[in-house]
C-alpha cells in the first residue's frame, strides 16, 4: 500500500502547529543548524583537510537531492559549479514564486512552518559561505511574506541569524523580497533581474549562469523552497539516509499538489518514486478517486506546463528486474511518481503538480485557458516565444468562440514546433509550447471536430465557409 | 593605404592564441578572443567565427559595439564539438579524424563562444526551417507599411525576408496594435508596431550614450519601447538608434517622409562640426542633401556620431548662399577677381598682408594660402571656435582641422595669437591688404574665459580685436566664404567658396589623423572650390604649379608639410592615417 511519507510535512498541519520559533524549537528546530555548526574539519585520506562546509556539500551530493523547483537538477552538482575563486560574495536565494498553475506546495510550508525552510537556507548558506541570502517570494502571497519576516526577525532575536551565529563565527542575513505578479520571475535568472530591480528578462546562458554572473554578476545559487527544506534533513538524517528514501536517482520525498476532478486535492507527501500516477489519484490516502459517475480522461503530470497524459496511455519503459534491463509496457496510471520515469515517458514531473481531468472537460477549453495563461506571461524577450505564445492563445481563443477550422489542429503544431528546443533564452520557450504539442498530438480528433463543427455551422449561416474571421480578444488586448 | 599605415602610431596588439573550428566544413583559424562591444578581449563567439569565414548569418539584435542580448533568436545555427570518451579523450572517426558529437539543441552565434575542433553549421535544414520561423513570427505582428515606411530599402525585415523567409503567411488572427507616430523626444519618432524588441536602442543609449532613457513596457508581445512617463529621449546621440534600429520603428524626424532612400547617392565625407572628424556618409540625391549618417571608423568614431552634427548640413542649402563672385560689390568673374588680387598681391611690400586663414579650411587649402604667405612675408592665423565637449565624441575645439591650421603653418599652438597683433597692424597702417578666408570676423566674439561656457555647436569665437572700423580702414580685403556675412560687406573682393559636401580634400583631426572626403554635390552658382581658384592665384602670384589635380595637389603638399611626409591621397583610405601632430 502506497502511503504519505511526511519528512518535511511532518508537523505543519498537526493541531496546535503554529508557525512561531517557540512552537518550531519545541520539536527540534534548528537542532540541525546546531549540528551543521559543530561539524570540525576533517583529515581525508590523502592528507588533505575537509571543512565542515565542504562536509556538508558532499553529504547534499551523496543524498542525492534533486531540485524541486521544476528541473530536478542535482542540489550537490549545482552547488559544485559554483566559483569560489573570484573573491566575490556568493549570494544564496530561495526562490518562493511559486506559479507554475497547478502547484501549491511551497506556500504549506511558508504559511505554516516557515523556520524550517530558514533553517534549511541557513544551512546552504553556511555551507557555501553565504553571507547574504534572499527570498524571492511571489507577490500575491502577501501573507507569506509577512509570516516570513515574522520568522527571520525571531530567528535574529535568537542569534540564529545575524553576527556571529550561535557563537560560531558565522555571520549571515536574510532578506525578504516580494515580487509584482509575474511567473518569469520564478524563472531563475529572470528572477535575480527582478531582484536587481530590473524587469525580469532571463539572462542567456552563456555567459550568465548564476554559478558564475548571478545576481550583481557575483557567484549565486537559487534553489526552491522544498529543495531549501530538504538540506536541513539531510544534515540531520546524513546524506547515506536520505539516499534511502525513495528510489535511486530519485532520492528523499516530494510533496505532490494534486487537483483537479478528484475527490481529495490537496498536497501529498511522498518517497519519491514510491507512488504510482494511479495510485495518487484513486487511493484513499491520496486523492480518492475520480467524482462517481465520470471517467478519467488526462492528466497533466508535473504542472500546466509538463506535456499531458491521455487516460490509457502506454509507454515503454527500460526498468531493471532482477538486474536485468527489461523493456516493460506501462500504463500511464502505472507510472511510479518520480523524475526520470515521467522524462522517459515523454513529460516530466516538474513542480511535482498533478491536475486531472476527467470526461466532463472540454479538452480544448483546457489547452485555451493554459495557452492564455502563457501568453499573458511570456516577458517577451525571445521573439519564437513572444509571437507564438500569443499567437497560439488567440487561436485558440477562436477555435473556442465559434470560429474554428478543421486545420486548426495542425496550425497549432506548427506554431507551437517553432518555439521550444533551445530556440528561446528560457525554459519558458518549452513550458508555453509543450501543452499545445502534447494536447493537440493526443486529442488531435477532438481538436478537429471542434474545428470542423465551427465551419459547417458557419457554411449553414452561410458565412463564408473556411474562412474564420479573428475574434478580438478584449481582455488581452489591454496591456499589463 | 599599406604604405601609409606605417605611420599610425599604434603598437602592435600583442599575439592571440589561434584556434581552429569548421564553419559549415570548410577549416578557418580564428582567434580564441576577439573584442567585445568595449574592445575587451573576450572569447571569439560563433558569430565571429563565421564572418572570418565569410559566412553570413542573419541576426538583429546583435551588434558588435553593444553587449550582446541574445534575444532576436534569428542566429540560430546547429552545431558539434569533438566528442569525449569516458577517459575525457577526443574519440577518434575510422579515419582519423575526431568524431564530433552534435548538439541536440542550436545556439545562438551572437552569445555562444567557440571551442577548438567546434563545427558550426549554418546551411542546414533545421537551421532554415529555425530562422523561418523566427522571420515568420516577427511579420505575424507587423504591419507591413513598407510603402509608407522610411526604412524601406534598408530594412532588416525586408532583406531577410527575401533571404530567409517564406512567401505565404498562415496567420489568420488579429494582429496586435500598438502605439503609432510617438514623439519619444525632440529628434526621434517611434512605430511601435514595426518595432521588433531587439533592444539595440536600449541597449545602445544605456551603455553607449550613459543615458539610461528608454525600455519596455508591457509583456510578451505587446511589448512596447517607451521613455520614463514624462521623460523625453533627448541626449546628443539620439539619432544613432535610428541607424541601429534594424526596422523602420525608430525615425528621424529630420528625415522621415523626406526621400526614398533607395534614391539616395551616398558619398563619403567627414563631419566638420568639431575637431574630432566623425566619418560619415552624405546621402544626397538631385545635388540636394538628405542626410548624414555615420560611417564606421573604428579609429575615430566607431559606428556613432552626435546628433549636433549630424544635422548640421542644411546652411549647406541656404538660398542665401554667396553665389557671385564680386568686385567691389558689384558682380564679377572669376577670371577678373583673381587676375586683379593676383596683381595687387605681386605689388605688395613685404609685411603689408595679413592671412586670417580658418581651421575649417582643409588641409590643402591651408597649405596653398601658406605658399602665399610664405611669398609674400604675411603674417597669419585662423580663429579658435570653442564650445561644450563630451566623453565621447563631442570635441571642444569646434573647428574641424585645427590641426591642419598648425601643420601648415598658418596657425600656431595657441590659435588666435596673432589676430590681436594684425589688428595692431591694421590700426597703423602697415597692413594694407587682408585676407580672410571662411571667417565672419566681425561676428560675435565673447572673452577666451567665457568661451567654454556656450553650448555644442554654438558658432563662438574668442575675441581679436579685428572691428569693423579697422576693416575700413584697409586698401584691400578679400573675403572668400560661403554664406553672406558682415566682413564680405566691407570686402573689395568676395570670392564664393564651397561647402566641404561640394568639394573634395581632407583634414587632420583632433588626434592628427588625416581623413579625406569625397564630393557630394555640386557648388551652387559660381561658386569654386577654394583649393580650385587658390591654386590659380597661387600660380599667379608665385609660378609654382603642378597640382591641378586634389590628389596631385595632396601629394604635393605631403612633400613639403613635414607631418605629412610620406601620406599620398590614394594612401588615406578610407578611414584616414595619423600623423604626429
Ligand atoms: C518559466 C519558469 C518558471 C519557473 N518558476 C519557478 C517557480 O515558481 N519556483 C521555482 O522554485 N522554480 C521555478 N522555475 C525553476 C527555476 O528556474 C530554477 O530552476 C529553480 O528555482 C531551481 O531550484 P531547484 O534546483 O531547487 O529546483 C521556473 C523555471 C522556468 C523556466
Ligand atoms: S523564452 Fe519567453 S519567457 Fe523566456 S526569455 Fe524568452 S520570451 Fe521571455
Ligand atoms: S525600436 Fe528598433 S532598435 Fe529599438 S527595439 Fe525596436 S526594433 Fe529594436
Ligand atoms: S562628435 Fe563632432 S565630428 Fe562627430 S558627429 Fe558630432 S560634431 Fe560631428
Ligand atoms: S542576433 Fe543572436 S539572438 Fe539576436
Amino acid at each position: 500500500m502506497p502511503q504519505e511519507f511526511k519528512l518535511i510535512l511532518k508537523h505543519l498541519d498537526n493541531p496546535g502547529y503554529t508557525p512561531d520559533i517557540e512552537c518550531y524549537l519545541r520539536h527540534g528546530g534548528y537542532d540541525a543548524l546546531k549540528k551543521a555548526l559543530a561539524i570540525q574539519p576533517k583529515d581525508l585520506p590523502d592528507g588533505k583537510k575537509a571543512s565542515p562546509q565542504e562536509q556538508i556539500r558532499d553529504d547534499v551530493k551523496l543524498s542525492g537531492l534533486r531540485g524541486r523547483g521544476g528541473a530536478g537538477f542535482s542540489c550537490g552538482l549545482k552547488w559544485s559549479f559554483v566559483d569560489r575563486r573570484s573573491g566575490k560574495p556568493i549570494y544564496l536565494i530561495c526562490n518562493a514564486d511559486e506559479s507554475e498553475p497547478g502547484t501549491f506546495k511551497d506556500r504549506q510550508i511558508i504559511h505554516k512552518d516557515p523556520h524550517q525552510l530558514i533553517e534549511g537556507m541557513i544551512i546552504s548558506c553556511f555551507a557555501n559561505d553565504v553571507k547574504l541570502a534572499y527570498i524571492y517570494i511571489r507577490g500575491e502571497m502577501p501573507l507569506g511574506a509577512k509570516l516570513l519576516n515574522k520568522a527571520l526577525a525571531e530567528a535574529r532575536a535568537k542569534n540564529l541569524l545575524g553576527k556571529n551565529i550561535l557563537g560560531s563565527g558565522y555571520d549571515l542575513d536574510i532578506h525578504v523580497h516580494r515580487g509584482a505578479g509575474a511567473y518569469i520571475c520564478g524563472e531563475e535568472t529572470g528572477l535575480i533581474e527582478s531582484l536587481e530591480g530590473k524587469r525580469p528578462y532571463p539572462r542567456i546562458k552563456p555567459p550568465y549562469f548564476p554559478a558564475v554572473l548571478g545576481l550583481y554578476m557575483c557567484p549565486t545559487i537559487v534553489n526552491n523552497v522544498e529543495t531549501l527544506c530538504n538540506v536541513k534533513h539531510i544534515v540531520t538524517m546524513g546524506g547515506a539516509e536520505f539516499a534511502k528514501l525513495g528510489t535511486p536517482n530519485n532520492t528523499g520525498t516530494r510533496i505532490v499538489s494534486l487537483s483537479g476532478q478528484v475527490k481529495r486535492p490537496g498536497y501529498y507527501e511522498i518517497e519519491v518514486g514510491k507512488a504510482t500516477i494511479g495510485q495518487l489519484i484513486n487511493d484513499p490516502v491520496f486523492g480518492g478517486g475520480l467524482r462517481d459517475g465520470h471517467k478519467l480522461k488526462a492528466v497533466i503530470p508535473g504542472g500546466s506546463s509538463a506535456k499531458v497524459f491521455k487516460a490509457g496511455e502506454k509507454f515503454k519503459l527500460k526498468r531493471k528486474v532482477d538486474g536485468k534491463d527489461v523493456e516493460q509496457e506501462v500504463d500511464m496510471l502505472d507510472l511510479p511518481y518520480d523524475f526520470d520515469s515521467l522524462i522517459a515517458a515523454g513529460s516530466m514531473s516538474g513542480s511535482s503538480a498533478i491536475i486531472v481531468m476527467d470526461d466532463s472537460v472540454d479538452i480544448v477549453e483546457a489547452l485555451a485557458n493554459i495557452s492564455e495563461f502563457y501568453a499573458h506571461e511570456s516577458c517577451g524577450q525571445c521573439t519564437p516565444c513572444r509571437e507564438g505564445s500569443l499567437w497560439m492563445s488567440k487561436t485558440l481563443h477562436r477555435l473556442t468562440h465559434g470560429e474554428g477550422r478543421k486545420s486548426d489542429a495542425d496550425y497549432l503544431v506548427k506554431i507551437a514546433d517553432n518555439i521550444p528546443g533551445g530556440r528561446t533564452i528560457c525554459a519558458f520557450g518549452e513550458a508555453c509550447s509543450w501543452p499545445v504539442q502534447s494536447f493537440v498530438a493526443k486529442f488531435k480528433d477532438e481538436f478537429v471536430a471542434k474545428g470542423a463543427a465551427d465551419e459547417e455551422r458557419r457554411a449553414n449561416e452561410k458565412i463564408q465557409p473556411k474562412t474564420a474571421t479573428p475574434v478580438e480578444r478584449k481582455e488581452l488586448a489591454t496591456a499589463h | 593605404m599599406s604604405t601609409a599605415a606605417a605611420t599610425e602610431t599604434k603598437p602592435a596588439p600583442p599575439a592571440i592564441e589561434k584556434i581552429k573550428v569548421k564553419v559549415d566544413g570548410r577549416e578557418i583559424e580564428v582567434p580564441k578572443l576577439s573584442p567585445d562591444h568595449t574592445g575587451k578581449l573576450v572569447p571569439t563567439t560563433m558569430i565571429q567565427a563565421t564572418e572570418a569565414a565569410k559566412t553570413d548569418v542573419p541576426h538583429y539584435c546583435y551588434h558588435p559595439k553593444l553587449p550582446v542580448a541574445g534575444n532576436c533568436r534569428m542566429c540560430l545555427v546547429e552545431f558539434g564539438t569533438p566528442a569525449l570518451g569516458p577517459d575525457r579523450k577526443p574519440v577518434m572517426n575510422p579515419d582519423g579524424t575526431p568524431k564530433i558529437a552534435k548538439s541536440p539543441r542550436p545556439a545562438i552565434g551572437c552569445a555562444t563562444p567557440i571551442s577548438p575542433g567546434m563545427e558550426i553549421y549554418t546551411k542546414t535544414p533545421s537551421v532554415k526551417q529555425m530562422r523561418e520561423g523566427v522571420l515568420e513570427s516577427l511579420l505575424i505582428n507587423h504591419p507591413l507599411d513598407c510603402p509608407i515606411c522610411d526604412q524601406a530599402g534598408e530594412c532588416k525585415l525586408q532583406e531577410y525576408s527575401v533571404d530567409y523567409g517564406q512567401s505565404a503567411s498562415r496567420f489568420v488572427e488579429a494582429k496586435v496594435h500598438k502605439p503609432k507616430a510617438v514623439d519619444l523626444g525632440p529628434r526621434i519618432m517611434l512605430d511601435a508596431e514595426r518595432c521588433i524588441l531587439c533592444t539595440r536602442c536600449i541597449r545602445f543609449t544605456k551603455d553607449v550614450a550613459g543615458d539610461d532613457a528608454l525600455g519596455i513596457v508591457n509583456r510578451g508581445s505587446y511589448n512596447t519601447i517607451a521613455t520614463f512617463p514624462g521623460l523625453r529621449f533627448d541626449n546628443n546621440y539620439t539619432l544613432n538608434t535610428v541607424d541601429i534600429c534594424p526596422v523602420g520603428a525608430l525615425t528621424s524626424k529630420d528625415f522621415r517622409f523626406q526621400m526614398r532612400v533607395w534614391f539616395l547617392k551616398e558619398t563619403k565625407s567627414v563631419c566638420t562640426s568639431c575637431a574630432t572628424g566623425c566619418n560619415v556618409l552624405i546621402s544626397s540625391r538631385e545635388e540636394k542633401i538628405y542626410r548624414y549618417t555615420p560611417r564606421e571608423n573604428d579609429g575615430v568614431n566607431g559606428p556613432w556620431m552626435c546628433d549636433a552634427g549630424r544635422l548640421n548640413y542644411k546652411w549647406i542649402q541656404r538660398e542665401d548662399r554667396l553665389k557671385d563672385v564680386l568686385v567691389r560689390g558689384e558682380k564679377s568673374s572669376w577670371t577678373v577677381a583673381l587676375s586683379e588680387i593676383a596683381d595687387k598681391l605681386k605689388q605688395a611690400p613685404a609685411g603689408s598682408v595679413a592671412i586670417v586663414a580658418s581651421a575649417r579650411q582643409t588641409n590643402e587649402e591651408l597649405w596653398l594660402l601658406s605658399k602665399l604667405k610664405a611669398k609674400l612675408g604675411a603674417i597669419s592665423d585662423s580663429v579658435p571656435r570653442v564650445g561644450k565637449g563630451d566623453n565621447l565624441l563631442v570635441d571642444e575645439d569646434k573647428n574641424p582641422n585645427t590641426n591642419g591650421a598648425r601643420l601648415t603653418g598658418m596657425s600656431f599652438t595657441e590659435m588666435g595669437i596673432n589676430l590681436s597683433k594684425i589688428a595692431a597692424g591694421i590700426a597703423r597702417g602697415e597692413i594694407k591688404m587682408l585676407i580672410v578666408f571662411g571667417e565672419d570676423l566681425l561676428m560675435n566674439s565673447v572673452s577666451g574665459a567665457k568661451l567654454r561656457e556656450k553650448e555644442l555647436t554654438s558658432e563662438v569665437v574668442s575675441e581679436h580685436g579685428i572691428t569693423a572700423e579697422l576693416l575700413g580702414k584697409l586698401d584691400t580685403l578679400i573675403v572668400s566664404d560661403i554664406l553672406p556675412n558682415a566682413t564680405a560687406k566691407y570686402a573689395h573682393y568676395v570670392l564664393p567658396g564651397c561647402a566641404h559636401a561640394e568639394k573634395r580634400g581632407s583634414f587632420t583631426n583632433r588626434d592628427g589623423r588625416v581623413q579625406k572626403f569625397m564630393q557630394a554635390i555640386q557648388p551652387k552658382g559660381d561658386a569654386r572650390a577654394e583649393w580650385d581658384f587658390l591654386h590659380d592665384l597661387v600660380y599667379n602670384v608665385t609660378g609654382k604649379n603642378g597640382f591641378l589635380t586634389i590628389e596631385g595637389l595632396f601629394n604635393e603638399m605631403a612633400k613639403d608639410v613635414p607631418a605629412f611626409n610620406g601620406l599620398t591621397w590614394a594612401g588615406l583610405g578610407d578611414n584616414g592615417v595619423t600623423v604626429k601632430i
